[in-house]
């Protein structure tokens, strides 16, 4: 009946097409209109003397000098040990934060007990922890390692607690039902059932270890992209600090950006 | 009968908890003194409780506590004062909404803070430079929350505001505020929980100003029982603020 529907009235669909494409030109437009209008208003700021000049350098010395930056060795070599920190600490602590979640949210009681910590010390500063760190893995890479994996665990543990009691009972009693073994009920069963909680926990956790490590990294550190903004903080080029922290964000809303294409989940 | 049990059946697991954390320290505290854990890298939890103690007295803790909820009181009002408007306007203008909503979100998810340099050049190394980086990083929460708590009032409400023929001012603060309030709420909670973070962790990066200052001081010091003890008020104060942002948010919520 629907499809009998849509035939019928074909008019009354393209007219709808033309409405989304028109709104979706005006949202483009009005897009546009702001990037442009902030692009001349900084310009115009910049050139205009009421500010130090270098507070708000120009666009074209930003624009010189991201193209300076993405063209010298050693951003990549910086670039190359804040992905390493990024992606270990994502791993250990992904792999942490999912076992101790499927742990608290299997078991209730368990649950009950233990889930109040995790849940009240996830939004805590864990900035605050990088002293322990150091003291306990030295002033490398490990302890942005482990200050990223401490912050990426909680998000994740929490977020794979709430999915596992979230499977749908009928699933797990069909699994029962057929006498899955312990193996073929988590492999079957529940970790398919998980798979969005879990990989949405993982791209929130993903956000919040980029931001630690890069933190860490800009308090005490010698290499990695957060030094590097601390080292262009300290020879005050502006233009290049704008530049590298714009590339930064373009780094981590792409990142973002992949996790939530497999997440199936937006920003 | 049953409400002893039930009772009884809720105390078990928190006790459990609180035994286990307890417990912890105790191990800790043995390990600690028959040296199979290094005293230089983690310090006895006893000094770590006593130098709870001297942070109070010697190191000012109340007078910093001061600074920082200075710094967080102007951050949290600011972004209300800018989040909520923003908000609203992104509800009434809807072009505006598809064209910048995104953009919003994108901006809760960047590492923002990482642009304090930025800031500290601007402003120098004062507060005014921790209260415009934190505002700045809570405010896209309440702006998606204050947008999608209108957008969700229930039409119903909006059509006995437009038979009493209401002008738009009055139909926003007497029909649509109160109704997306429970969602705000919602915002206000998890932008204040970003201006927490980043007010203590920009005061521990640039080492000025209250509890982020004084952690980053003990541990220059290498003072471990007091760097230690500092952590732990620093997470003492952040859960309670929590806590009661979600009593708040709790009780506003049957308005909805």
């Amino acid at each position: 009946m629907a499809a009998t529907g849509q035939v019928k009235n074909p008019t009354a669909t393209m007219g709808w097409a033309r409405t989304g494409r028109s709104s979706m030109r005006s949202t483009n437009m009005i897009r546009a209109g702001i990037f442009f209008g902030m692009a001349i208003c900084w310009e115009a700021l910049s050139r205009s003397g009421l500010l130090f000049r270098d507070v708000v350098p120009s666009l074209f010395s930003i624009w010189a000098s991201i193209w300076k930056l993405v063209s010298s060795p050693v951003f990549y070599a910086n670039l190359q040990v804040t992905a390493w920190e990024i992606f270990a600490s994502l791993a250990i602590g992904s792999g942490l934060g999912i076992a101790v979640g499927i742990i608290l949210g299997a078991n209730r009681f368990l649950g009950a007990a233990y889930e109040p910590y995790v849940y009240y010390l996830a939004p805590t500063p864990r900035i605050i922890f990088f002293p322990v760190m150091i003291m306990w893995f030295g002033v490398g890479v490990a302890s942005k390692i482990a200050l990223g994996a401490l912050s990426c665990f909680f998000t994740v543990a929490l977020s794979t607690a709430g999915g596992m009691r979230e499977v749908d009972k009928v699933l797990i009693r069909v699994g029962r039902s057929f006498r899955a073994t312990p193996w073929q009920m988590a492999t079957k069963i529940y970790l398919p059932a998980m798979r969005a909680p879990v990989l949405n926990g993982i791209r929130l956790g993903f956000g919040t270890a980029t931001v630690t490590c890069l933190l860490a990294e800009t308090k005490l550190s010698n290499q990695g992209l957060g030094y590097m903004i601390m080292q262009i903080y300290a020879r005050f080029d502006m233009p290049s600090l704008y530049g590298l922290l714009i590339i930064v964000f373009i780094i981590a809303g792409v990142g973002n950006l992949i996790l939530g294409k497999v997440t199936g989940t937006s920003a | 009968m049953a409400s002893p049990s039930l009772a009884q059946h809720r105390a078990i697991p928190i006790i459990l908890g609180a035994s286990t954390v307890i417990g912890v320290f105790v191990v800790l505290e043995v390990l600690l003194r028959i040296g199979v854990v290094n005293k230089y890298v983690v310090p006895l939890p006893s000094q770590v409780l006593l130098a709870l103690e001297r942070i109070i007295v010697e190191e000012n803790i109340f007078g910093r506590m001061r600074e920082t909820a200075y710094e967080m009181v102007v951050s949290c009002v600011m972004v209300i004062i800018l989040g909520v408007p923003i908000g609203s306007l992104l509800y009434r203008w809807r072009s505006l909404r598809q064209a910048v909503l995104d953009w919003v979100a994108a901006m809760a998810a960047a590492p923002l803070v990482l642009a304090f340099p930025l800031f500290l050049v601007m402003f120098g190394r004062s507060p005014t430079t921790v209260i415009v980086m934190s505002v700045i990083t809570g405010l896209a929460p309440i702006i998606i929350k204050t947008t999608e708590g209108l957008l969700g009032v229930r039409p119903v409400l909006i059509n006995v505001g437009r038979s009493l023929k209401l002008t738009d001012w009055q139909m926003f603060h007497m029909i649509l505020l109160p109704a997306a309030l429970p969602t705000i709420f919602s915002g206000i909670r998890l932008s204040w929980t970003f201006v927490l973070i980043s007010v203590v962790g920009i005061e521990f990066l640039i080492n000025l100003g209250g509890l982020g200052q004084l952690i980053n001081d003990l541990s220059e010091r290498y003072d471990l029982p007091g760097t230690y003890g500092a952590i732990g008020f620093v997470i003492l104060v952040s859960v309670a603020f929590f806590m009661i942002l979600e009593r708040v948010e709790t009780w506003l919520r049957p308005a909805k």
